[in-house]
């Protein structure tokens, strides 16, 4: 089974990292469904 | 939400900066809340749980996509560490 | 002409009480888990203002020593202090937490701050020695009771603590309006201390006649206003009366962390329209912040290092033939259709202004991107933020073909540095290398720095957006206003004359 296709995905990006938009346009090319997303800011 | 959508059917995709902060998310998203402060304290949800950098992961994405968005962090994040602190995370809690 | 940076001013403020009651880490523990371990172990966590005084880092917010004198030191900087540092320096100064209850009482205009009367009379007796304070002690109210103190508590007011013990209270401001409730007045008037103690740290930097300010902007992070404008704003103009710039009015600009570069930005452009002659951009620092690693440093051993409120303020003058310049014709932002990705925000903080004056990467000697202190941040699992913006403008540069990537490690020790500012948001963001980069520049010893600063517009919940803005300084072509000319350039047109004059000499 594949890890993203039909998969219902929580993107937990970070500010200083890869945020939350930018994995949620990856994980839709890959099938996945973004059912939640959200960027961390720890400073 | 991962009760409404069944947690076998729930994927957690990171993107933090290094390491250790993804090792934190992960263990939350997995065993529970290890600073037992938040809402997940002492729920173990088992999640799938990745960072966006990993090998499984950029192997699905479209290449174009992938490189578009993602592709200048490969360079600046410790892609190694990251992957040794997620696996040890997977192999600990992940029940899925 | 492009305006100036004409002088700046860093200040910080010890304030281990307002860590353990104002800090929203601590402040949210207490609700969720009022007998938490770490609410019983962070008193012990605590740093003396010796040592706060003595942290490297600290010192060279202040300007009492260099970034590269910084980088010098082995980390943790917390384990490396500097005996016998002075808690005054070039830029500023590091002020205690008792002359900042002083300073709240100075601030207050509506009788809601009250000190114990022994604490009020010595805070005022230290106040006299201070070389800016002294002449706001006519501000100052006398002290009352501790019953006082403690009814007012009774009645919702916060407490001012000094070692734990309660020595004064900042009262509600209206009975049910929760914008001008204790926590919030405490918080603004902490905001206004610490900009007000900046700005009389500039005044005295730059020597400018106080009337000659026409503008003060405030870029910090909080919001004064009542239930009916709770955002009303003009924190700069409150700031600036303490000051006594009596000459100059105000407004506020917010845009979270990226505030700091959007107002000096719109400082310089204000000046160059020839709108105003001298601004200043100011912002005094945020208490929800203090501590907000604390659970993290504390769990590995490290002192709270997030016990100092922040502050700085920045002079835009016209241009005077010598100070850096603004690039006020090229400037980078984030616009609404950039993208998130971090090469999209990149590309957009610092390509596209260094493609318009035709500049690569590796044209600027320095960038001065988000400056967070790591020996903070490394501990709480953010990692170096300075150094992966670094290696963010590096990849960007290798992607680009201006740079290989073999180089990338090299470009990051060259064209970055160490961050050495606190965690207070929009403090670290760009505007802490301003003032070393003034002199460096001055100095010669490089041509042109880029100030990079960001904003996480999406934790007001108003928008998903990232934010950003950039603005290159750049050493002063020579020029002084009204069309004249420099000596530097006098120079240069009598040293082409005399060329000029021997070669047709020669030639005969």
């Amino acid at each position: 089974m594949s890890i993203l296709a039909n998969m219902k995905v929580i993107a937990i990006g970070d500010r200083d990292g890869v945020p939350g938009p930018a994995i949620e346009d990856c994980v839709k090319t890959a099938g996945g469904e973004v059912v939640f997303s959200s960027t961390e800011c720890f400073v | 939400m991962a009760e409404q959508y069944g947690p076998e059917n729930v994927v957690v995709i990171l993107g933090a900066a290094e390491g250790e902060a993804s090792g934190i998310a992960a263990e939350t998203v997995t065993a529970g809340d290890p600073t037992f402060a938040g809402p997940l304290t002492g729920v173990s949800l088992g999640l799938k749980v990745y960072h966006i950098c990993e090998e499984e992961i950029k192997g699905l994405v479209d290449a174009d996509v992938y490189e578009e968005q993602v592709g200048m962090m490969e360079m600046v994040l410790d892609l190694g560490e990251i992957a040794t602190e997620m696996q040890s995370i997977r192999s600990q809690f992940t029940k899925f | 002409m492009n305006a100036v940076i004409k002088s700046v001013a860093y200040t910080l403020t010890h304030a281990p009480d307002l860590v353990v009651h104002a800090g929203s880490t601590q402040t949210t523990e207490r609700i969720v888990n009022p007998e938490s371990d770490y609410l019983k172990a962070i008193t012990g966590g605590l740093r003396p203002f010796e040592d706060v005084v003595n942290y490297a880092p600290n010192q060279t917010y202040i300007g009492g020593m260099t970034p590269a004198q910084l980088a010098e030191i082995p980390m943790p900087w917390y384990e490396n202090g500097l005996p016998q540092a002075s808690r005054f320096g070039k830029f500023g100064e590091i002020m205690p937490q008792q002359e900042l209850y002083l300073l709240l009482q100075i601030c207050d205009s509506f009788d809601l701050v009250l000190l114990e009367t022994d604490y009020a009379a010595k805070a005022a007796e230290e106040a006299a020695k201070h070389p800016m304070l002294v002449e706001l002690l006519a501000r100052a109210k006398a002290g009352v009771e501790t019953a006082v103190i403690e009814a007012a508590m009774a009645d919702g007011a916060e407490g001012l603590y000094q070692d734990g013990k309660l020595v004064g209270c900042v009262k509600k401001a209206h009975s049910i309006d929760e914008n001008l409730s204790a926590h919030v007045i405490l918080e603004n008037l902490v905001s206004k201390a610490t900009s007000v103690i900046s700005l009389l740290n500039l005044v005295k930097n730059s020597g400018i006649n106080r009337a000659d300010i026409d503008m003060v902007i405030d870029c910090s992070e909080e919001a004064v206003g009542d239930m009916n404008q709770r955002g009303g704003g003009n924190m700069a103009k409150a700031s600036a009366e303490i000051a006594g710039f009596t000459g100059a009015t105000g407004s506020d600009l917010r845009a979270f962390c990226a505030a700091p570069v959007h107002a000096i930005i719109t400082a310089a452009a204000m000046v160059k329209s020839g709108t105003y002659k001298n601004v200043v951009v100011t912002a005094g620092g945020s208490t929800a912040k203090l501590g907000m690693n604390g659970k993290d440093h504390l769990k590995k051993g490290v002192p709270v290092l997030e016990d100092v409120v922040g502050g700085f303020a920045v002079l835009i003058s016209e241009n005077d033939g010598t100070s850096p310049e603004i690039l006020s014709e090229s400037v980078g932002w984030h616009s609404v259709g950039s993208g998130s990705s971090p090469q999209a925000v990149i590309t957009a903080l610092v390509t596209d202004p260094l493609d318009k004056l035709g500049l690569k990467i590796t044209d600027i000697d320095k960038f001065s991107p988000e400056m967070q202190n790591p020996d903070i941040t490394k501990p709480a699992g953010a990692g170096d933020v300075p150094a992966s913006n670094f290696k963010m403008i590096g990849a960007l540069a290798v992607k680009r073909g201006e740079l290989e990537r073999a180089q990338l490690d090299e470009f990051v020790t060259r064209h970055g540095m160490v961050g050495f500012a606190p965690t207070q948001g929009h403090i670290p963001s760009g505007v802490p290398y301003l003032g070393f980069g003034r002199e460096d520049i001055m100095a010669g010893d490089i041509q042109r720095a880029m100030f990079i600063g960001k904003g996480s517009l999406f934790l007001g919940r108003m928008t998903n957006l990232f934010d950003g803005a950039s603005f290159v300084v750049q050493k002063n072509s020579g020029v002084s206003p009204a069309g004249s000319v420099s000596e530097e350039q006098v120079r240069g047109l009598i040293a082409t004359a005399l060329r000029d004059f021997a070669k047709s000499l020669g030639g005969e």
